[in-house]
């Protein structure tokens, strides 16, 4: 199950294709997590505030995109990671969000 | 005039270096097996599943916005019942328990395997405030009159919010049996399967902030 990776002195693991996969200060993750609380309490104010719904759709769901992404790079690496997973990963999103889209247009959802 | 026997030998030096050497393609990864990317075979699958996962809740949630208001059957629909302070408040837990398990993937990226257990530890903890609300969110739901089977709006609901509380209940199992492992010495410094739960746990995450959104914000 568990696996080694080679350690240099900073603590970042050095990959076999030479690469360096970097750990930044756990300083960085707390203002990461930081912004998305305040995008959150954004999205829960955004919700009261009783805007024109195109209004508040749209701004609700511009912050939950830059939530997702956020953690995504951040969190889960993808930054920092190969490109390979970034494109494994939003293939699936991009294939299930097209999908989904069509199919609720085809209900008249919209 | 050119040497023919010479010519011959370095032929036949490059044909063999190249039926001995690997593949420029073909580097090792962490466990020392060779694969195309660099990356091991473990964390791909991982990010195929969950880009599988995507699919999965897309389903989901396009079934939620397609019946959301239909309570034909009668009963309460959803977002009657919705208590958004309350469910902010679980979803401000469940965004930390993303800062504390990737503060556990770093933990265990410097070998501090003191932390890393800390912070698992404080992921399942996270982890299980986020299920006991929303039981207790589910509860108060059915006391009002709204089952899993009062109309398409509830059951809709109860199937997509469902489905996430029990991969956050997996995730929490996974977390439980990685801080038994770490505390028994057989979690390795630099461990890559401390990454590879880190990222089904983010995943779990990212999905609660769409269905946050699409869920219980939008109405």
């Amino acid at each position: 199950m568990a696996t080694d990776t080679a350690l240099t002195a900073t603590g970042d693991h050095e990959r076999a294709d030479g690469t360096e996969h970097h750990h930044p200060p756990d300083s960085y993750y707390v203002r990461i997590a930081i912004i998305l609380a305040v995008l959150t309490a954004i999205e829960v104010a955004l919700s009261y505030l009783g805007a024109p719904t195109l209004v508040e759709v749209g701004g609700l769901l511009l912050v939950m995109a830059i939530k997702f992404v956020m953690v995504a790079l951040h969190f889960m690496h993808l930054k920092f990671d190969s490109k390979v997973l970034t494109r494994v990963f939003y293939s699936g999103l991009l294939l299930a969000v097209s999908v989904y889209v069509a199919a609720l247009l085809t209900f008249r959802v919209f | 005039m050119t040497d023919i026997s010479a010519v011959t030998a370095e032929e036949r030096a490059a044909k063999e270096a190249l039926t001995t050497a690997p593949s420029s393609a073909m580097i090792e990864d962490s466990h020392g097996h060779v694969t195309n990317t660099g990356i091991s075979n473990e964390k791909l699958a991982m990010w195929v599943f969950l880009g599988s996962e995507c699919l999965l809740f897309g389903g989901l949630i396009s079934t939620f916005m397609l019946y959301k208001e239909n309570n034909e059957a009668g009963g309460p629909l959803p977002s009657d019942l919705y208590d958004i302070p309350f469910t902010s408040i679980s979803s401000f837990v469940l965004l930390m328990s993303s800062l504390t398990m990737v503060l556990a993937v770093a933990a265990i990226g410097r070998g501090d395997h003191r932390k890393l257990r800390t912070w698992l530890l404080a992921t399942a903890l996270l982890g299980g405030i986020f299920i006991s609300g929303q039981v207790y969110e589910f509860q108060l739901f059915v006391k009002e009159g709204m089952g899993f089977t009062t109309n398409t709006a509830s059951s809709a609901f109860y199937a997509l919010t469902g489905f996430h509380g029990v991969h956050v209940s997996i995730g929490i199992v996974m977390l439980i049996s990685a801080f038994t492992l770490s505390a028994r010495g057989r979690i390795p410094t630099g461990s890559e399967s401390i990454e590879i739960i880190g990222l089904y746990w983010h995943f779990v995450d990212v999905v609660w902030i769409v269905i946050f959104t699409v869920v219980y914000l939008i109405k």
